[in-house]
C-alpha cells in the first residue's frame, strides 16, 4: 500500500497502527504504539486502549511512542483524553520516548483552551411572550425606518420640483428602459393569458344562460378596473424593486453611497429620484399595454370559443369600460410606481453589513412592495367604490 | 505633546480642528473626547489596532457620522452644526479615497472621475475631458478614461479612486487604509503618489492605516489610537516617536519593539 492509498483507506476496521500492551506484574503498564494515528483511527485507538486499562487497573500507565512514524493533531487529542482518564483514576501517566515533530505538535496545543467552556452559551430559544415581542419591536423600527426614508423622498421631491434641472435625466431614461420596455414581453404575455383565464373560465358559465356576450363586458372590467393594474404592479415590482435594492445595497456594501455622500452628492437624489420617476412614468404606460393585452386575451376566447366577432366584442368591451374607470387605474399606477420604487430603494439603503444582506434586502423588497400595493389597492377598491 | 512640526507644516494654519469629540454605538463608547488639529500642508498619520476607533474618528471628520459631543471644525466651520446644502458644499472642498476604492461600478473611469466636475461646475464637456485626461494622467493611469473600474486590478482601482478623489482639486485628501489588499509594488507606487502630491500641490492628508511600515514612510506626523483609552496614547513626529515613547505597548505596534507577547 502506498502512501496515497493509505490517505484513502483509512477506515477503523482496518487501522493503520499497531498498538502493542506490554504488562509487568505489579508495574507499569506501557502502551507501544506504531505506524500512523490519525483523525480516522483515534477513537478506535482510545477505546483499545481504555480497555486494556479497565481489565490491568495498572499502577502505572505509560505510552512509548517511539515508533510513531505519523501523528496528527486528533491523535495528539487521543493522548491527552488517555492522559485526563488516567490521572482522573489517580493513577501516574508519562508519555515516553516522544519523538521530536510530535513534541512539537504538542507545544502548540493549548491543554486549558480544549477544557475551557465556550464564552458565549448559545441562547435557548425565546418564550412566545419574548418572541413576540421582539417580533413587535422589529416591526416598529422597521415600520420607523420606511416612513422616515419616505418622509427624505419626499424632501427631496420637494427640492427637486423647484430645481428641475438637478435632476440626472439621463439616468430617468436608463431606469424608464430597463422598468419599462424590457419589462414589455413579460407583462404582455401574462396579461394576455390572465384575460384567456378569465374569459373562458367566465364563457363557461355564461353560456349556460346565453349571455356569451357578457364575457367581453366581464373581461373588460376585471382587468381595467383590477389585473392590469395589480398584475403589472407585481410584476415591476418583482423585476424592479428586486433590482433596485439589489443595485443600491451593493452599492452601500462597496462603500459606493459613502463616496457619493463625501463627494457632496445627496444620495436620495442621486440614486433614487431618477428611478422614482422612470417607474412613476413607465408603470401607467405598462398597465395600459396590460389592459390591451388582456382584452385580446379575452377577445381570442370570445372569437375561438364563443362564435363573436372581433367588432362585437370590442364593441361590448368599450361599452362597459368608462373613462373614469381607466383614469383611477392609472392613478392607482402611479401609486404602485412610488411604492415599487420607495420600498425597493429603502431596502436597498437599509444594507449595512456585508454582500449576504443584499439578498435578504432584494427579497424584503419584493414582499414589502408587494404587500404595500395590494394593501393599497384594497383602500382604492373602496374609497373608488363611494366617490 | 511635541510642538516640534516639520518644515513644510504650517502650525498656525489648521484646516481641521477636532474638539472633544465622542462617538458611540449603542452601549459601547468608541472615541471619548478626542482632541486634534490637521495643519495645512501636512501628512497626517493616525494609527491604531482593530477596533481602536480610527475608522470612526475619519468618518467623523468627513461628517459621515455625527458625533454625540465635541465639534469638527473644517475652515472654521462646525460641519456637525451646519445644514446639509451647506455641509455639502464643504464637502466638496475634500477628496476621500475609501480602502475599497468605491468606484462606480456602472460608470467608465471617466465617467467616475469626471462625475463631480461635470455636476458641480458650469465648465464645458470638453473641458471636463480634458480635466479627467490630466488627473487620470497623474495617477499613471493616462487612457484608461473608458474603461470600467471591473476591468482593472486593485492597484490600478486604489489609484483611479485617488484621482477621482482629486478631481475638484481638494485641500484635504483623505485616505481610509491606502495599502490595503496591494501587493508591495502597487502599495510602493501609491505610497509614491500621496508623498509627490503633497510635495507638489501642497495638499493635507490624513492617513487612517494600520500599516505602521507604511506610516512612518510618509507621515509627517502620527497620531496612535488605542481601544482601551478610547482616544489619543501618542503624538509626533515619527522621530519623536521613536524617542519619547516609553510604553511597551505602543513602541510594540510602532516599532515592533519589546513584544510582550509572541515567539520574538
Amino acid at each position: 500500500m502506498d502512501e496515497s492509498e493509505k490517505l484513502m483507506t483509512d477506515t477503523a476496521s482496518n487501522p493503520n497502527y499497531e498498538l502493542q500492551i506490554g504488562v509487568e506484574r505489579g508495574k507499569a503498564l506501557t502502551f507501544f504504539l506504531r505506524g500512523r494515528i490519525s483523525l480516522y483511527d483515534a477513537d478506535q485507538l482510545f477505546s483499545e486502549m481504555k480497555a486494556s486499562l479497565s481489565q490491568q487497573n495498572p499502577p502505572a500507565v505509560r505510552i512509548d511512542l517511539a515508533e510513531v512514524s505519523y501523528m496528527d493533531g486528533a491523535g495528539i487529542l487521543t493522548l491527552l483524553r488517555m492522559e485526563d482518564n488516567v490521572q482522573k483514576a489517580g493513577i501516574p501517566f508519562a508519555l515516553v520516548r516522544v519523538p521530536e515533530e510530535i513534541r512539537g505538535m504538542m507545544r502548540l496545543i493549548d491543554k486549558e483552551g480544549i477544557n475551557k467552556p465556550p464564552l458565549r452559551v448559545r441562547s435557548e430559544t425565546a418564550g412566545v411572550v419574548e418572541g413576540i415581542g421582539k417580533i413587535s419591536m422589529q416591526i416598529y423600527a422597521d415600520f420607523a425606518s420606511i416612513m422616515a426614508f419616505l418622509g427624505e423622498l419626499v424632501a427631496a421631491v420637494a427640492y427637486l420640483i423647484r430645481r428641475p434641472r438637478e435632476v440626472r435625466w439621463d439616468d430617468v431614461f436608463f431606469y424608464m428602459r430597463r422598468v419599462g420596455a424590457e419589462g414589455l414581453p413579460i407583462v404582455g404575455l401574462i396579461s394576455l393569458l390572465v384575460g384567456l383565464i378569465i374569459a373562458f373560465m367566465s364563457s363557461l358559465q355564461l353560456k349556460q344562460f346565453g349571455a356569451n356576450v357578457y364575457v367581453a363586458s366581464l373581461v373588460a372590467v376585471a382587468i381595467v378596473r383590477e389585473l392590469g393594474p395589480i398584475m403589472t404592479a407585481i410584476l415591476v415590482a418583482g423585476r424592479s424593486a428586486s433590482a433596485f435594492a439589489a443595485e443600491i445595497g451593493t452599492m452601500r456594501v462597496n462603500d459606493e453611497v459613502d463616496a457619493l455622500v463625501t463627494m457632496g452628492f445627496d444620495p436620495i437624489r442621486f440614486l433614487v429620484i431618477p428611478k422614482l420617476i422612470a417607474t412613476v412614468i413607465v408603470l401607467p404606460l405598462l398597465i395600459l399595454y396590460a389592459d390591451l393585452f388582456g382584452i385580446l386575451g379575452g377577445m381570442i376566447v370570445g372569437i375561438v370559443g364563443l362564435d363573436l366577432t372581433a367588432y362585437t366584442y370590442l364593441q361590448a368591451s368599450q361599452r362597459s369600460v368608462t373613462i373614469f374607470y381607466l383614469n383611477s387605474s392609472l392613478v392607482k399606477a402611479a401609486v404602485f410606481a412610488g411604492i415599487i420604487a420607495w420600498i425597493g430603494c429603502q431596502r436597498g439603503f437599509q444594507v449595512r453589513g456585508g454582500v449576504e444582506e443584499v439578498g435578504a434586502a432584494t427579497t424584503s423588497a419584493v414582499v414589502t412592495s408587494i404587500l404595500l400595493i395590494v394593501i393599497v389597492d384594497s383602500a382604492f377598491a373602496i374609497v373608488l367604490h363611494y366617490l | 505633546m511635541g510642538e516640534n512640526h516639520p518644515k513644510k507644516t504650517n502650525s498656525d494654519d489648521p484646516v481641521i480642528v477636532v474638539e472633544g469629540l465622542t462617538a458611540r454605538f449603542g452601549e459601547t463608547t468608541v472615541l471619548d473626547d478626542v482632541n486634534l488639529r490637521v495643519f495645512r500642508g501636512e501628512i497626517l498619520c493616525i494609527v491604531g489596532g482593530s477596533g481602536c476607533g480610527k475608522s470612526t474618528l475619519l468618518k467623523l471628520m468627513i461628517g459621515l457620522i455625527r458625533p454625540k459631543a465635541g465639534r469638527v471644525l473644517m475652515g472654521g466651520v462646525d460641519i456637525a452644526a451646519v445644514d446639509n446644502e451647506k455641509l455639502n458644499r464643504i464637502r466638496r472642498g475634500i477628496g476621500v479615497l475609501f480602502q475599497s476604492d468605491a468606484l462606480f461600478g456602472s460608470m467608465t473611469l471617466g465617467e467616475n472621475v469626471g462625475l463631480p466636475l461635470s455636476s458641480f461646475t458650469a465648465i464645458s464637456v470638453e473641458t471636463v475631458k480634458r480635466i479627467v485626461r490630466m488627473k487620470l494622467g497623474m495617477v499613471n493611469l493616462g487612457g484608461y478614461e473608458n474603461h470600467y473600474p471591473s476591468e482593472l486590478s486593485g492597484g490600478m482601482r486604489k489609484r483611479a479612486g485617488l484621482a477621482r478623489a482629486m478631481s475638484l482639486d481638494p485641500q484635504v485628501l483623505f485616505f481610509d487604509e491606502p495599502s490595503a489588499g496591494l501587493d508591495p509594488v502597487n502599495s510602493a507606487e501609491l505610497e509614491k503618489l500621496i508623498l509627490g502630491i503633497n510635495a507638489d500641490l501642497g495638499t493635507t492628508m490624513v492617513i487612517v492605516s494600520h500599516q505602521v511600515d507604511l506610516v512612518l514612510r510618509v507621515a509627517d506626523r502620527v497620531i496612535m489610537l488605542d481601544q482601551d483609552v478610547r482616544g489619543i496614547v501618542a503624538e509626533g513626529t515619527p522621530q519623536e516617536l521613536r524617542l519619547s515613547v516609553t510604553d511597551p505597548h505602543i513602541r510594540n505596534f510602532l516599532f515592533r519593539e519589546d513584544a510582550p507577547v509572541g515567539k520574538g
